[in-house]
């Protein structure tokens, strides 16, 4: 695999679209991740796959799945912020599971909580067919110092 | 594994859980995971490196995302393990430490362990790890909530 993530990094900043990364990235390819803006604020898409599924029964989203959108988004919100510099570490996600994913796409929108010299906080929240009711929201820890 | 030790889990059981998580859980198949170990209250899970699971194209190092969901995975397969019998568990919350990354071509075990049982909640507790389990990729505190 050759590629030159600094670039990467540089065009989704200059053009504050995170797709391009997102698509060098194996793991999001596989999971399905997507980005969609609005206005200035990336929305992380998690496009629904029979793959997702936790509980074939239901059926619902692996917890997992949600865990990865909820990190995902919040990386993305911070890369395409033209304050942080190098790509963004995780340092602690804590996630709340407040009602089970359904089988169908989900959005995640971040909102930066705080912006740290070493140090950012992202809130994200999680949502299916209608924002008001979350299926899962996150308290995101993001290292941004070399 | 030790004969002597009562409550360490049979390969039937071992082969059973494994089973399980494949066959009823599709993003576990998704992601290959293995029950390697088991004993009461206490899963080791394998989550083999793949090329696909990647999440820093440049160092070939794996996917939190990929981690996050071989923990939750575990955490409620040790659920399991401390009930004795498969159940409907929820996730209740989850957080996650990463303390390094874990590099290319290795594979992550999970180790979860629940640690206290109540009525109508589960508590769980794990590390992440390729080689050293006192080198940790990561670290899980997480609530399940029984639903049956």
């Amino acid at each position: 695999m050759s590629v030159d993530l600094n670039a990467l990094l540089a065009r989704a900043r200059s053009t504050g679209d995170a797709t391009v990364l997102l698509e060098a990235i194996p793991y999001a390819r596989f999971l399905g991740l997507g980005i969609e803006r609005e206005g200035e604020v990336p929305i992380g898409v998690l496009r629904f796959g029979e793959h997702l599924v936790g509980d074939a029964t239901i059926p619902a989203l692996h917890g997992g799945t949600l865990a990865a959108l909820l990190e995902s988004t919040a990386i993305m919100a911070v890369l395409v912020d033209a304050k942080a510099t190098g790509l963004p570490r995780t340092i602690t996600i804590t996630i709340d599971y407040l009602r089970s994913g359904r089988a169908i796409d989900t959005r995640c929108r971040p909102r930066i909580v705080r912006q740290g010299r070493r140090v950012v906080v992202v809130a994200v929240e999680a949502y299916q067919d209608d924002a008001e009711k979350p299926v899962a929201t996150a308290v995101v820890h993001l290292l941004v110092a070399d | 594994m030790s004969q002597h030790d009562e409550d360490e889990y049979t390969p039937e059981m071992l082969a059973r859980m494994s089973g399980m998580i494949r066959d009823f859980v599709p993003h576990n198949a998704a992601l290959a995971l293995d029950v390697v170990r088991v004993s009461r209250g206490d899963v080791w899970v394998r989550l083999p490196y793949a090329e696909k699971l990647v999440g820093n194209p440049e160092t070939g190092a794996l996917h939190g995302g990929a981690i996050s969901s071989a923990m939750d995975a575990a955490g409620g397969l040790a659920v399991m393990a401390r009930l004795g019998r498969p159940g409907s568990i929820a996730t209740l919350d989850l957080r996650i430490d990463y303390m390094r990354a874990a590099h290319r071509g290795e594979d992550v075990v999970i180790h979860a362990s629940c640690y206290k049982v109540t009525k109508h909640v589960c508590f769980v507790r794990g590390v992440a790890y390729t080689t050293d389990e006192n080198d940790p990729v990561a670290s899980l505190a997480a609530t399940f909530a029984r639903k049956s």
